[in-house]
């Protein structure tokens, strides 16, 4: 195997990630300036997006901050939301899982939505790829992505301040969110999934602790789940 | 106010168990697969837990003392509309935004 190989995997990488850049950029200083709201400053918003690096977990645990949720309410919540990252780990196994140990820990810290979504599509079809070639790949489609998530957290979380709350804003999670989730429902189980979820967390809004929020959410995976069993019977 | 100490608590908890999560397979679990159930209810995690997050703050909204409101309402309509339709999350982000400061201003 040349280096050029590697090199040329590694920019095909960076190709493919940079139109993410028009998501990312905006969401992240969307973060950066509704943490600075919440009251938290540069560095903390900064902390959030470096240590977790990813936007729907973040919101999650920003949203139930302000609710002064218990923290173990806090935790599972947006852990809850991070599920779907094992998930990623163990779909990738079989085309990263023999890199050395460094690797596998370096690819597991930057396995988010995007670099999964781009790196799984590559893998499955460029099956004449080595292991290095798509670890190289990888990394390249990490490198729009990631780096600029923690630098637009920055930038948003310096204007926050400057920004006057005006009326709105208290909105633009929600807003995020829905724009998060509507490309998402693409089958029937999905939609299913998201609608009683939905619906179970507005019945339940009464019960404490935001006890409402994981029965409704395990009410929606358990709606999608069994929708896509019985149209696999069916099928 | 939010507490310092708890507030790092969560931000360094949350890296800890989000890298768990994804390193679980990858690092330690090896080739073995998830059973078929489990994967089944994973893939529905997202689409079940965000909805229920934000279903809510759309419909009992802080900003009017937790009382249903025809434009935040409308901009959670249209939000899920551009965004399911168009599959492109920033444009529904856009149209959002518009429906939601533009009812402000012209009827708030």
């Amino acid at each position: 195997m040349s280096g050029s190989d590697l090199k040329s995997s590694y920019w095909q990488g960076v190709r493919d990630g940079a139109p993410f850049l028009l998501v990312i950029v905006p969401f992240a200083m969307l973060f950066g300036v509704l943490a600075s709201e919440a009251g938290l400053n540069a560095i903390e918003a900064l902390g959030f997006s470096v240590a977790v690096i990813a936007g729907a977990a973040q919101f999650t645990a920003l949203q139930l901050l302000q609710d002064n949720a218990p923290i173990f309410v806090i935790l599972a919540s947006a852990l809850a939301v991070n599920l779907r990252m094992a998930m990623y780990s163990a779909s990738l196994v079989p085309h990263l899982g023999h890199l050395p140990l460094w690797k596998r820990g370096l690819a597991a810290y930057f396995l988010v939505d995007q670099t999964y979504a781009l790196s799984v599509v590559k893998f499955e079809t460029a099956r004449e790829m080595t292991d290095r070639q798509k670890f190289a790949y990888f990394v390249g489609t990490l490198t729009p992505i990631c780096p600029l998530w923690y630098v637009f957290t920055l930038v948003g979380a310096l204007l926050g301040s400057s920004i006057s709350v005006e009326g709105g804003l208290d909105f633009a999670m929600p807003i995020a969110f829905i724009a998060l989730i509507g490309p998402g429902l693409r089958t029937a189980a999905h939609v299913g999934a998201a609608f009683s979820a939905s619906l179970a967390a507005l019945l339940l809004a009464f019960l404490p602790w935001n006890l409402g929020l994981f029965l409704a959410a395990l009410i929606g995976m358990a709606v999608g789940a069994e929708i896509e069993r019985r149209r696999e019977a069916a099928a | 106010m939010i507490d310092r100490t708890e507030l790092w608590f969560i931000i360094i908890g949350l890296g800890i168990g989000s890298f768990a999560l994804r390193f679980a397979f990858l690092g330690l679990v090896g080739d073995k697969p998830l059973p078929a159930w489990l994967q089944r209810h994973l893939r529905y995690t997202a689409v079940a837990v965000l909805p229920a997050l934000i279903a809510p703050l759309i419909v009992f909204p802080a900003a009017n003392d937790g009382e249903p409101e025809p434009i935040r309402l409308l901009t959670a309509a249209v939000t899920l509309g551009v965004a399911y339709f168009t599959r492109n999350a920033l444009a529904a982000m856009v149209a959002g935004g518009a429906v939601l400061f533009g009812g402000i201003y012209w009827f708030g």
